[in-house]
């Protein structure tokens, strides 16, 4: 296990609360509303900074063929995007889904 | 990382430890309505480590994103309802009764069942209250013959089952309110799914679509597609061309206008809209009926410790939708334990999609970045905008695949 995962999990377990968040930077909580394990958008939390980063300044620049990140990409500067790469590249992944699916 | 957010983090870290001291000292926020926006705002806020009880007047929610779907047969009701067992797996209190009525100066909610709430914040998420004053003759009981199917549940199984006993041949009539309303593109899907139930199933039978506006969410690509596959089921009435619905006999089953009455064999009326009725009860809806907030931290322009968000708020160039509502809620929470802890809260940013179906299989979408600028939440220059009108069936397939996945998602994280 991970010393940064570890430590949350000791946190976490020790009294069985809900960790403090830390605090998304501008635009970077919206992101959840799509992307999560399962859809085809994919999940984002927790992949790697740079990969993040590339793929946003790629859709910003149009080089990248996307549905709809082309069109959100551009809503943001170079800095921002950056600062919500970083951010989500260290959420932690949702757990792999369990039972109960919707009909 | 900035100080206060470190500072954040410090204290987050305090509370995750459980002192009693500070564990009891939790502020009190009272979420009133637990749909997409005051679900998400409840989980938030509960993550931050304050003390929130959610008022919800029903034990299960049913969804209106996807509804026009259940219409249309291509959707199961009961994959429109969700019940509030996830929340409280989450810690989050739930309290079943109607918020009724709200005592901004003793911070104090009074519920349906006698008993009161007070709170340190507020957050009012009710959705929205059709107006049945708004076109003569549609009232509650004109809805029970000539369904809205704008709130989910009853109303849109009525829709359906009107739809599907509806003789071939026969008049489907629509009629769409004027700008602000619930989905600005949500009729216009509704229109779309209609006549594809119309073309496969009755293809002598025709939908007419009144609106009382003349440009419309999305409308070049709904109008391409409509020309496409729905070249005689539907015809759209603009209002210049006497679109708006002036009154309705739901005896006669005759809608309306300046210009002809339309006798129909099915008519949904969707009337003009307002803020869910509480909101006026707390004083903070204005003349509009709608909710003016402060764009950065969703609070109340007209009674302090009231955040208003989702369909009641006044939100600028945000469409009311369920996208919108979940992340106005994740960035209200966040202003709300800053106000809290006597932070200043962020300038922040929001993103809003939505998809919408024109036939299965073929999805269209319109996308936006939105931040404060000179009092409201505006658009950022340069984002946001349509699908491409000339796209290719590919991408009309791959979105009609990314909105049942939206739906899942952002369902399985508010609800779930
Ligand atoms: C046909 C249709 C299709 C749509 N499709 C989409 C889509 O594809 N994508 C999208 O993003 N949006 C879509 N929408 C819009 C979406 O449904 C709304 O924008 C969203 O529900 C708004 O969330 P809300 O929290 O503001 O209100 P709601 O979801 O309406 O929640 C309000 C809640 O408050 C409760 N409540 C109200 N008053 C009280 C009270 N006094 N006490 C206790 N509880 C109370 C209600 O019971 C309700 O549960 C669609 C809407 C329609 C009608």
């Amino acid at each position: 296990m991970r010393p940064a995962v570890l430590a949350a999990w000791l946190l976490a377990g020790s009294v069985g609360m809900v960790l403090a968040r830390e605090r998304p930077p501008p635009g970077a909580s919206s992101c959840a509303g799509c992307h999560a394990e399962g859809a085809a958008m994919g999940a984002i939390d927790g992949r790697p900074e740079a990969e993040i980063a590339a793929a946003l300044a790629q859709y910003r620049s149009g080089v990248r063929p996307a549905s709809v990140m082309s069109r959100i990409a551009r809503g943001f500067s170079e800095e921002e995007s950056r600062a919500i790469a970083a951010y989500l590249s260290r959420q932690r992944p949702a757990a792999p889904e369990t039972s109960q699916e919707r009909p | 990382m900035s100080r206060t957010r470190r500072a954040f983090l410090a204290t987050g870290a305090a509370f995750a430890l459980g002192r009693p001291a500070l564990a009891q000292a939790a502020a009190k926020v009272v979420v009133i309505g637990g749909g997409f926006g005051g679900a998400t705002a409840a989980r938030a806020l509960h993550g931050g480590g304050l003390d929130v009880t959610l008022v919800e007047v029903n034990s299960t929610y049913v969804s209106c994103p996807f509804s026009n779907e259940v219409i249309a047969g291509l959707q199961p009701m009961a994959a429109q309802r969700f019940g509030y067992e996830g929340l409280a797996r989450a810690g989050i209190r739930i309290v079943h009764a109607a918020a009724t009525g709200i005592d901004a100066d003793a911070r104090r909610v009074t519920l349906a069942d006698g008993t009161a709430r007070t709170y340190d914040r507020l957050v009012l998420s009710p959705g929205i209250d059709l107006r049945f004053d708004a076109i003569p003759g549609y009232d509650a009981a004109a809805a029970e013959r000539m369904p809205h199917a704008w709130k989910a549940g009853e109303q849109t199984l009525l829709l359906a089952r009107q739809l599907a006993a509806m003789p071939e041949g026969g008049t489907v009539v629509l009629a769409v309110p004027g700008n602000p309303y619930r989905c600005p593109p949500g009729p216009y899907e509704r229109a779309s799914l209609i006549a594809h139930v119309l073309k496969t199933t009755k293809p002598r039978a025709k939908l007419i679509l009144l609106d009382a506006k003349d440009t419309f969410s999305k409308q070049r690509l709904f109008q391409s597609g409509w020309k496409a596959l729905y070249p005689t089921q539907l015809e759209y009435v603009p209002l210049a061309e006497g679109g708006q619905v002036t009154a309705v006999d739901p005896d006669a089953m005759i809608v309306r206008t300046d210009f002809s009455d339309y006798k129909a064999d099915v008519a949904c009326i969707i009337p003009p809209q307002r803020a869910g009725r509480i909101a006026a009860v707390a004083g903070v809806a204005d003349r509009s009926g709608w909710c003016p907030i402060d764009p950065v931290t969703f609070e109340s322009r007209l009674v302090p410790g009231i955040h208003v968000i989702g369909d009641a708020a006044i939100a600028g160039a945000m469409p009311k939708s369920a996208f919108s509502a979940n992340a106005q809620a994740k960035v209200c929470a966040d202003a709300v334990i800053d106000l809290l802890a006597g932070r200043a809260p962020e300038t922040p940013k929001l993103i809003n999609t939505c998809y919408s179906l024109v036939a299965p299989g073929y999805g269209i979408s319109i996308a936006g970045v939105y931040h404060p600028a000179g009092g409201v939440l505006a658009d950022v220059e340069g984002a946001g905008g349509i699908s491409p009108v000339d796209a290719s069936m590919a991408l009309r397939e791959q979105e009609a695949l990314h909105a049942a996945d939206w739906y899942r998602t952002i369902t399985r994280q508010v609800f779930g």
